[in-house]
């Protein structure tokens, strides 16, 4: 576990120590912030019944923070290293690759995490503006952010494969930003928080991240969703471990 | 102390498409040795450094450290070598106890066995004025002993040290030599070079790797003595030219002999040996049976560059 958490920590230190985290932290804070004020200005219009939180993922800014910020994250991971030659002086330690890989997916999260913050303090000034609790209830709160966290770890498991891939952080950022898009694509395809209709469309249902967001931040936990996307995770950090070991094949 | 080699490498193949980069290597390091893998550039000494480490596997034959293949069991080994990449590389933006400890970390270390070593290597390394500064401010000789440093910190049976003093000042190598050979009083090094003067200065014995095949391993003496490249004795005495020739007719094991007047008293001489002789001894008895003045006997050394010279040359010849 201490080689665990010292790769982890690396990872946080490294991105704080580089221009990207403090980028990446100035696109979500005004991201969210912006989506604060498109709130506000909607809510001071109409009323509206739906859960707070449920406005805000349905809304382009939280998928345009996911789409750009993820990519941002993870495409240091692997290719930042392997530029540089650290990668070998890594991997001539006596770690485990899967260890490095979950490390590095680790300290990804956390720091996408921390990214999302910010989103606390907006929720506690929308709670005293608007006076009403029930737009901020616990558990629309916290499947919001159970959603933040499952599908932002899907997005970052998708990066750290990309990163691992190449050696150029741009191509790992590129096409890493191409596979969120596509999954994010493909939910535009099943409607968002409409039922999808034609051969495809309960497939299209099952896969797509803004249905799964929508149900999240209305308080629902699926668990058709949670497998979806553990697997999903489970999944691409397999391949990740794959394409890491694949220097001993060669 | 355990008889095993601390390198065994057996038939190595390393093939990468369109070109074999080794080709069965096969060499032995023993423990507390310092060798030199000696070859130009693209000779195959990254490729091997870094099978042995377990960053990249062979495509045949076997390689061992400490008893344990380096394939089958990569992570032993890893905990038996201390490594540098080429170029060493390290993470510019952390401070130099900082990196030491995160590498320590990496390298099983704990607690305070993790604080004493990582004193230990600061202070070997010449390190501890810098121990707070970003290794990126530092210059590159500093950097290069952060990398020594960090392949010391968990006191590995064997330390792998690939180009240590590429892109270095005079001053710098110098500094890095001195840093090499004090570590080979204590451990079993094995550094690659393509400088050669660098293999003279620090180590025991050299591997001659070429287009990877081993040309030759030996100490650099026996290499010189085996190709008969050294012996030529040049001696400068008081005589006349068809006195030292008459002196020198029938002496045991002279190849060839050749006198130059120098000035009016002196000739300078050079005798050429059969197979590498060392003649000093019966020229100087010589010269003192014939009642001559001697102001100069010396023998002449023929260099690690001169060695591998003609190593490769008689290479390409063959090919």
């Amino acid at each position: 576990m201490m080689v665990f958490f010292a790769l982890v920590r690396r990872e946080l230190g490294g991105v704080f120590k580089s221009w990207v985290g403090y980028v990446v932290m100035a696109v979500v804070i005004w991201q969210v912030g912006w989506s604060l004020l498109d709130l506000i200005s909607r809510l001071s219009g109409t009323s509206v019944v739906v859960p707070l939180p449920q406005l805000f993922y349905q809304s382009l800014y939280f998928w345009m923070t996911l789409l750009t910020t993820a990519p941002l994250i993870t495409m240091r991971s692997f290719a930042s290293e392997r530029a540089s030659g650290t990668y070998e002086a890594l991997m001539t330690t006596p770690v485990g690759d899967v260890q490095v890989v979950l490390a590095k997916f680790a300290g990804a999260l956390a720091f996408y995490l921390l990214t999302w913050m910010p989103l606390v303090a907006v929720l506690a000034v929308l709670r005293q503006v608007a006076h009403e609790p029930a737009f901020l209830d616990p558990y629309t709160t916290s499947g919001a952010f159970l959603g933040i966290f499952l599908i932002g770890s899907l997005y970052l498991s998708m990066g750290c494969l990309a990163s691992a891939l190449t050696r150029s952080q741009m191509v790992a950022a590129i096409l890493s930003f191409m596979g969120g898009l596509g999954l994010w694509g493909i939910s535009l395809g099943s409607a968002g928080d409409r039922p999808a209709i034609g051969r495809w469309g309960p497939l299209l249902d099952h896969v797509s991240v803004v249905r799964q967001m929508t149900d999240f931040a209305a308080g629902v936990i699926d668990s058709r969703h949670v497998v979806f996307l553990v697997g999903g995770v489970v999944f691409f950090l397999f391949l990740t471990t794959r394409v890491v070991e694949s220097r001993r094949w060669k | 102390m355990d008889a095993t080699p601390i390198i065994e490498v057996i038939d190595l193949v390393k093939q990468y498409p369109g070109r074999t980069a080794l080709d069965r290597l096969n060499f032995v390091v023993g423990r507390g040795e310092v060798v030199g893998f000696l070859g130009p550039n693209g000779a195959g000494k990254s490729t091997t450094m870094r099978i042995l480490s377990g960053f990249l596997p062979a495509t045949r034959g076997t390689a061992r450290v400490a008893g344990f293949d380096v394939f089958h069991e990569a992570e032993e080994v890893r905990r038996r070598i201390g490594y540098m990449p080429e170029n060493n590389p390290l993470h510019l933006d952390m401070r130099v106890r900082e990196y030491l400890r995160f590498r320590a970390r990496l390298k099983g270390l704990g607690g305070r066995r993790r604080r004493q070593r990582v004193d230990a290597v600061l202070q070997q390394c010449g390190l501890t004025e810098v121990q707070n500064r970003i290794i990126g401010q530092l210059s590159k000789g500093y950097r290069q002993r952060v990398g020594l440093a960090d392949a010391l910190v968990h006191e590995p049976d064997l330390i792998i040290l690939d180009e240590p003093t590429i892109g270095l000042d005079p001053h710098q190598i110098r500094a890095v030599r001195a840093l090499i050979k004090e570590l080979g009083q204590k451990h079993t090094v094995f550094l690659s070079t393509h400088i050669l003067s660098e293999v003279e200065m620090t180590c025991s014995r050299v591997i001659i790797i070429h287009q990877g095949r081993i040309l030759a391993a030996d100490t650099t003496q026996n290499l010189e003595r085996d190709l008969a490249l050294d012996g030529q004795v040049v001696a400068e005495m008081a005589a006349s030219v068809d006195a030292v020739v008459e002196a020198f007719r029938d002496f045991p094991e002279l190849e060839a002999l050749d006198v130059a007047v120098v000035d009016d008293d002196f000739v300078r001489v050079s005798f050429t040996p059969r197979n590498g002789t060392d003649l000093r001894t019966p020229i100087y008895e010589q010269v003192v049976q014939q009642g001559w003045r001697l102001r100069e006997l010396t023998r002449s050394r023929h260099s690690l560059e001169d060695i591998f010279i003609h190593l490769t040359k008689n290479r390409k010849e063959e090919g």
